[in-house]
């Protein structure tokens, strides 16, 4: 079952296509990577899931149902890449007021705040004011107000940045933990390292386009280019031959790739057949890291941007 | 409608529970009524307290005597003493200060007043008014006329002008209409300035701090923008409304802080101080005026001046960054008409009915303020009727189109959009 289907999506702003002709679906329960490079159209598409921009033509499908803003925003949590808080407010009745302005009452929303404050050790915190936080605790903060109302579709737009490796763990546990108890989740960013981490499944997209969708594990299995990982004390002579172009010859082990016509067996054989021991043998698949850069450079005419930020 | 008073309700208690709140809500007023009653105060007081002025009358102008009706000033004449001599001993006598004529002046002379601190202008004053007058009844003595009838010969005439209704039930007086005029004029020009320009603060604050996509991800922009102006309107509404139990509260307890008082304002005709007749006459004159008709007019016309104003702030509030400068950019145009509205209020509390005031108080940009400039006059059914409705009119106009320029300016950053923009995206769907 498909919480969110999105078909031909379009949208444009007065001189370029922020977004042109989307189309992809996100199972329930699944952690859904929404990658590309700065400027790509994630912002946008995001904006038109979340209601806030309407697209000019294509349809949203949300539980199989045609999206409606009004109706279906309760049951999405968006934070959105540039967040705030209102400064001078207290940060118990800042929660309070943005699960409010979701839909919930007033009990309901005070019974939820104190469950997530405590959860996140943050209740010492609720007559502080948010000026007064870090900016790790206000990003804390923000990710708690995001699923206070408890959405069935989460939205992150790169929850990490200005975290610290323990909070960031924090909220990664509990984004699984989400994810376990059914709720989806749409992971934006541009850290690749990251979206392996956590994600099943994967859309990039560059210049408003789709440039890949699918299982995280079939996208690399389809970008991997013969590349294998020998474990052996080799010589140079040793590795002379024409199956195969070394990339990375080590101590103890070699980086080669096989030319096409090589089959994995022929190259053992290769091995077997000069006495050489062989410690290990395995396929390098490529990093996300490289397709996601193979991908965005080969597409024309690249844009400034930054991987790793 | 239920999001817009959750925003309402948030943006009005921040406001209100604030010490500067507090501060102008309880203050202005108070400091008003202090002026006020330190007004009476002196008025009341001014004639208890007996001043005792010695005179050493070398030159024997005024023969050992002058003649005094007016009982807060009493003169003693001493003899044999001279003004250094005298310098030491006149406050062991008991006398304020004491007045010196030496033997050689005349009439045209300074006389010359010592005291240990400066004597007050109204002391001065009182006294030269005093001694001119027995100086004059002198001379005239000796010319062989009557003082008393020459008096009366020189009686000046002047006028005060009372507004009377047509049954003549009603009286006022035009300095206290046009004092009221001007004062709700002021008010409401500074009103819609204020609570306009927080309305601009308050956007741009939720845009630069980024708040505005999060919540705009669950309230349309426009329930935004809408409980923002109108909680910011119920602070301005609030405020107006302490300030009107205030002065009535302060009315009413004239008479128990002060019961003399209200005593010579009862019979302010005839002999009672100038201070005390005009706060007699100013008292009658405003509980002589259309007090419930000028509240409830200032309430639609600050209701519908704040509703459009706010609404073209919170645009521009939201097209522009935190830069201070650029702000300035945008907002001068929008003062404008409200500074013109200004002027024209200026001009019209001094002629209600010329066509320059008529113009302005139908022109929805300037009708609030103009309007209540000639608020204490007559003005045509027309004339009301018109000027409301264009107001109503141009709030849902504005509100109309500003509410999609926000939409779109809360969550642009970076360049900051053209005029051209704006009436584009002001027209789009």
């Amino acid at each position: 079952m498909n919480i969110l289907e999105l078909h031909s999506l379009k949208k444009d702003f007065s001189s370029q296509k922020a977004v042109d002709d989307i189309s992809f679906s996100i199972k329930k329960g699944s952690i859904f990577g929404l990658l590309g490079p700065n400027g790509a159209g994630k912002t946008t598409l995001l904006r038109m899931i979340t209601g806030i921009f309407h697209p000019d033509s294509g349809e949203i499908l949300f539980n199989g149902k045609k999206f409606h803003a009004i109706d279906d925003i309760i049951n999405i949590g968006y934070m959105p890449e540039e967040r705030g808080l209102y400064k001078k407010m207290k940060i118990g009745e800042h929660a309070i007021y943005l699960a409010r302005l979701k839909g919930m009452n007033k009990a309901d929303a005070m019974a939820s705040v104190k469950k997530w404050f405590v959860k996140f050790e943050m209740e010492s915190w609720w007559n502080k004011k948010v000026e007064d936080l870090s900016k790790g605790m206000s990003q804390k903060l923000q990710f708690v107000t995001t699923i206070l109302h408890n959405p069935s579709l989460i939205i992150l737009d790169e929850p990490f940045s200005g975290l610290d490796p323990v909070n960031a763990n924090i909220i990664k546990e509990e984004i699984f933990n989400l994810a376990n108890n059914g709720a989806t989740i749409i992971f934006s960013t541009h850290r690749m390292e990251q979206v392996e981490e956590i994600c099943t499944q994967i859309v990039l997209i560059n210049k408003g386009k789709k440039m890949l969708d699918g299982n995280i594990q079939d996208i690399k299995q389809d970008f991997k280019d013969n590349i294998f990982k020998i474990g052996a004390n080799l010589t140079p002579e040793q590795i002379m031959t024409p199956i195969f172009e070394v990339i990375k010859h080590e101590k103890d082990s070699v980086q080669i790739k096989l030319s096409k016509e090589t089959t994995n067996n022929e190259l053992l054989n290769y091995f077997i057949q000069q006495q050489i021991n062989i410690e290990s043998f395995n396929e390098v698949l490529p990093s996300l890291n490289d397709i996601f850069i193979k991908l965005v450079e080969n597409s024309t005419a690249t844009r400034k941007f930054n991987i790793t930020h | 409608m239920n999001k817009i008073s959750i925003i309402l309700s948030r943006e009005y208690f921040i406001r209100v529970k604030k010490k500067s709140f507090l501060l102008t809500t309880i203050g202005i007023p108070l400091i008003i009524m202090g002026f006020y009653a330190a007004i009476i105060y002196i008025s009341l007081s001014g004639s208890d307290e007996k001043q005792k002025i010695a005179v050493i009358d070398e030159a024997n102008l005024f023969g050992g005597k002058i003649d005094n009706h007016q009982s807060s000033i009493e003169f003693k004449f001493i003899k044999n003493e001279t003004a250094d001599s005298y310098i030491k001993k006149y406050k062991k006598d008991g006398y304020q200060s004491f007045l010196f004529i030496s033997k050689d002046s005349s009439i045209k002379d300074k006389f010359q007043l010592h005291s240990s601190s400066s004597a007050s202008l109204t002391t001065i004053e009182s006294i030269e008014s005093i001694i001119n007058k027995t100086l004059r009844a002198k001379q005239l003595l000796l010319k062989g006329v009557d003082p008393e009838e020459f008096d009366r010969m020189t009686q000046e005439a002047s006028i005060t002008n009372t507004i009377d209704s047509e049954d003549g039930s009603k009286k006022s007086f035009a300095e206290i209409s046009y004092a009221v005029s001007f004062g709700c004029g002021l008010l409401i020009y500074m009103m819609m300035v204020i609570y306009g320009t927080q309305v601009m603060r308050g956007v741009t604050e939720e845009k630069t701090n980024r708040i505005a996509e999060v919540i705009i991800s669950s309230v349309k922009p426009f329930e935004l923008m809408m409980g923002k102006i109108l909680g910011i309107g119920a602070v301005g509404l609030t405020q107006f409304a302490i300030w009107i139990v205030l002065m009535i509260l302060m009315q009413m307890s004239i008479p128990f802080i002060f019961p003399e008082f209200m005593h010579q304002v009862s019979n302010a005709s005839s002999s009672s101080s100038e201070n005390v007749t005009m706060l007699a006459n100013t008292i009658q004159g405003l509980s002589s005026l259309p007090l419930t008709k000028i509240a409830g007019s200032f309430l639609f016309y600050f209701l519908g001046g704040y509703l459009t104003y706010a609404s073209i702030f919170a645009a521009v509030g939201s097209v522009v960054s935190e830069d201070q400068q650029e702000a300035q950019q945008f907002v001068f145009p929008v003062l404008m008409p409200i500074i013109l509205g200004f002027v024209i209020m200026t001009k019209a509390v001094n002629d209600p009915n010329s066509s320059l005031a008529i113009f302005g108080s139908i022109f929805p940009l300037t009708s609030p303020i103009v309007m209540m400039g000639r608020t204490t006059y007559d003005i045509p059914f027309w004339q009301i009727a018109l000027s409301m409705l264009l107001l109503v009119a141009s709030f849902l106009f504005f509100t109309w189109i500003t509410g999609k320029i926000y939409r779109t300016g809360i969550l642009m950053y970076g360049k900051k959009p053209s005029w051209k923009e704006m009436i584009k995206w002001a027209f789009t769907k």
